[in-house]
């Protein structure tokens, strides 16, 4: 399973917006009123608590994408807007997932775990949660493996984020 | 100070220089119409809430202040999303308040609440609901500076009736008020990019068949004596889009009036074949362009607009520059001098000659109706147009009656041009042309109507009559909703769908005598002057004349939708 959408049409938006009611609301509306998905959305206040950033990532062509993003720099809310280049970002994201582990199996399955960089947060009886945060890459990788084990939840928070330095 | 919000409110607009509002109370509104009885500021008492917003609109479009509005929550806010649309549509600057339930109350469905904020989200430059009565003074200030700088807009301010209700606690607020606003993510470029103003000068000194491409942007921008000035200096044609009607007299020699769908052979033809757009607060509409693949195909584009967002939406120019249409020109005429101004371009005779040519062969027409045939709609426009004041103000509806009067009047002032462009609202002129007249009661406003539209809103001239607004209607009843029928004819087969109206049903000339106006009705050539010379005599109450026209008529030149200008129809004899 590939989460990942198109690599061509694959863009990272980061708008750093007013931490006040009603903005995520315009933001997405320049979405949604065109007919364009948006593939994951983080949204939490930045270090100041008065503004709020919220990476998208849009399955969308370059052209209507120029035009969506000039859209959202007219909000009055919108205080700026990267685009972030796949190869120029430092991205992370966070899956949490509950699957199904028997007891004469759960051995195995830690040392697979282990090996991914995840980690068991929760263990009963017949299930575990585990967490993995790593590039969106390596968690679609997870998610495969973790497929071979019936999932009975699983949870991505979408991608956050910033431009690289070096 | 302590105060309420209210009260808070209404000192705010006084100090915004508010001095007319057009609206209509209801429950939520209600704490808010008390202190308006003690205020300097005049309330314009509507019969629908449509009409309060196309009044607001066309103070606006007429004075070029902003136009206020004021309603009660619920059908009342939704009675008003029409104008906000149409205003965002044209970048009208207006500024529109309405009531909202109390703050507890919201979200529980409560007796006429609804989301007003979510409903106009994407129809205005911006809104908010307040939620905190503190916050009422500096979110009028935002919400004046919002509607009237940068591109214009509309701004709708939903404020919960807790907050303004002095008897309950959430209204209490001290009184202050911003010296200035504090929007971060709100600064619009006002200056162009002086390398990109001269790569821009370059490009006009270098063209052969230049046009400059006017949009409603230049009236927003008062930049109607900067066109001028530049459109003389270099001696380069102008058109005017039905926004910018105006902007350029008609009657100066480099005026090729109005493009697009119902513009003239000339205006039309010379943007197709220009080597050189110079487009200034236009924003290459589809109603401009016709097919944009075979529009202006050998055009070089230079763009200017204040909103970045407008530069390459249609068409990717040379030259884009964001900023001021006025701003702007004046650089580009200072740079145009400095490389060396009129001289340096190339000999244009030969331009000049084949528009003149295109103006000859191509002129507008029409046929005079035979005796005993109902009036030609061509015709009672020039007869109104030539014996009005140079400077009176024009507004109409939407469909044939407004091509029409686009294309036949002489607009030799701007901001004598009002109408819906954008949105195509049929239902505008009325109180359009009444704000007009409240925002400019020194000027003579006529309203040039549809029989469909004026249907609509007629309404408001009980407002008119009432406050005693003198305006005057010039009702092209055909009988149909012409427009729709024109294209019924041509591309549906002559199959006429529920577009029929009756001429006489309503009775016009008894509706206005009942609204308190002065009717009239006219079906003959001869009786047209006379009617338009009594209708310019009222002076203390609105005047409505029926003027009888012929339904077959059709508003020529036309580019039939989804074809290349090139492809434009002249007349009923080529199509
Ligand atoms: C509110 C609204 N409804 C429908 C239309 C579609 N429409 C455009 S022009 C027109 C006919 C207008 O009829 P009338 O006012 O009699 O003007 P005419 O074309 O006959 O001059 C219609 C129905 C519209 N523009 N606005
Ligand atoms: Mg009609």
């Amino acid at each position: 399973m590939n989460t990942n959408p198109g690599v061509a049409r694959h863009h990272i938006i980061s708008v750093l917006v007013e931490n006040k009611p009603g903005v995520l609301a315009r933001v997405s509306g320049l979405f949604a009123r065109r007919g364009y998905n948006i593939f994951s959305l983080a949204v939490a206040p930045t270090d100041d608590d008065r503004r709020s950033r919220i990476t998208i990532v849009v399955d969308v062509e370059s052209a209507p994408l120029e035009q969506i993003v000039k859209q959202l720099d007219k909000l009055i809310n919108v205080l700026r807007i990267d685009e972030l280049a796949p190869g120029d970002a430092v991205e992370r994201e966070l899956l949490l997932a509950t699957v199904e582990s028997p007891q004469a199996t759960r051995q195995g399955f830690a040392v697979q775990v282990e090996v991914a960089g995840a980690r068991i947060l929760d263990a009963g009886a017949d299930t575990v949660t585990v967490s993995l945060e790593g590039t969106p890459d390596e968690l679609d990788r997870f998610a495969i493996l973790l497929a071979t084990h019936p999932v009975v939840a699983l949870q991505r928070t979408g991608r956050v984020a910033l431009p690289k330095i070096g | 100070m302590k105060t309420n919000g209210g009260a808070a409110l209404i000192k705010a607009l006084e100090l915004e220089g508010v001095d007319v509002m057009f609206g209509l109370p209801g429950g939520a509104i209600l704490p808010v119409y008390d202190p308006i009885i003690d205020s300097p500021i005049r309330h314009i008492l509507v019969r629908h809430e449509q009409g309060a917003g196309h009044m607001a609109e066309g103070y606006a479009h007429a004075t070029g202040r902003p136009g206020v509005a004021m309603v009660t929550s619920g059908p009342a806010a939704t009675n008003i999303v029409t104008p906000l649309a149409d205003a965002y549509m044209d970048s009208v600057p207006m500024v529109v308040i309405t009531g909202q339930v109390g703050t507890a109350g919201i979200g529980t469905d409560a007796f006429q609440e609804v989301d007003t904020v979510g409903i106009t989200r994407s129809i205005t430059k911006h809104n908010e609901l307040v939620t905190r009565a503190q916050d009422i003074p500096r979110i009028i200030r935002e919400a004046f500076h919002i509607a009237t700088t940068g591109r214009p807009g509309p701004v709708l301010i939903d404020i919960p009736k807790d907050l303004v209700d002095p008897t309950n606690p959430n209204s209490a607020l001290d009184w202050y008020w911003p010296e200035s606003v504090d929007l971060p993510g709100y600064n619009p470029r006002l200056d162009g990019d002086p390398e990109l103003i001269e790569a821009a000068a370059r490009l006009i000194l270098a063209a052969e068949r230049p046009v400059l491409y006017a949009g409603g942007g230049i009236l927003k921008a008062r930049a109607a004596e900067a066109l001028l000035a530049l459109a003389e200096m270099l001696d380069i044609p102008v058109v005017t889009t039905l926004m910018a009607r105006g902007a350029m007299p008609d009657d100066h020699p480099l005026c090729l009036g109005m493009p697009g769908m119902h513009g003239n052979y000339t205006a039309v033809t010379a943007m197709q074949e220009s080597d050189l757009l110079i487009a200034l607060g236009s924003r290459f509409d589809d109603r401009v362009t016709g097919k944009l693949d075979g529009f202006a195909a050998n055009a070089k584009i230079i763009h200017v607009d204040i909103d970045p967002a407008e530069l390459g939406k249609v068409r990717r120019p040379d030259v884009g520059i964001t900023g001021d249409c006025r701003l702007v020109i004046t650089e580009m005429i200072n740079a145009l001098k400095i490389l060396g101004g009129a001289d340096k371009q190339p000999d244009r005779s030969a331009w000049k000659s084949t528009i003149s040519g295109w103006q000859e062969k191509f002129p507008l027409t029409y046929v005079q109706s035979e005796p005993g045939d109902l009036l030609k709609p061509q015709f009672v426009l020039e007869q109104l147009r030539d014996n009005t004041p140079d400077d009176c103000i024009v507004a109409s509806g939407v469909g044939q009656h407004q091509m029409w009067t686009a294309q036949y009047w002489k607009f030799n002032h701007p901001y004598t041009w009002i109408n819906s462009g954008g949105l195509g609202t049929m239902g505008f002129a009325v109180p359009a042309a009444i704000g007009a007249k409240v925002g400019r009661p020194d000027r003579m406003v006529w309203a040039v109507d549809g029989d469909g539209c004026f249907q609509m809103t007629a309404q408001e001239l009980v407002t008119a009559a009432a406050e005693r607004i003198p305006v005057k209607i010039a009702i092209l009843n055909n009988a149909y909703l012409g427009m729709v029928r024109q294209w019924q004819e041509m591309f549906y087969e002559e199959r006429y769908s529920e577009v029929y109206l009756s001429p006489d049903l309503p009775d016009y000339k008894m509706w206005a005598e009942s609204m308190g106006c002065v009717g009239m009705r006219v079906e003959s050539p001869e009786d047209v002057l006379p009617a338009i010379q009594r209708a310019n005599e009222v002076d203390d109450r609105p005047v409505v004349i029926d003027f009888r026209t012929d339904a077959r008529e059709k508003v020529f030149p036309m580019v039939p939708s989804g074809k290349s200008n090139s492809d434009i129809v002249v007349g009923p004899e080529d199509y």
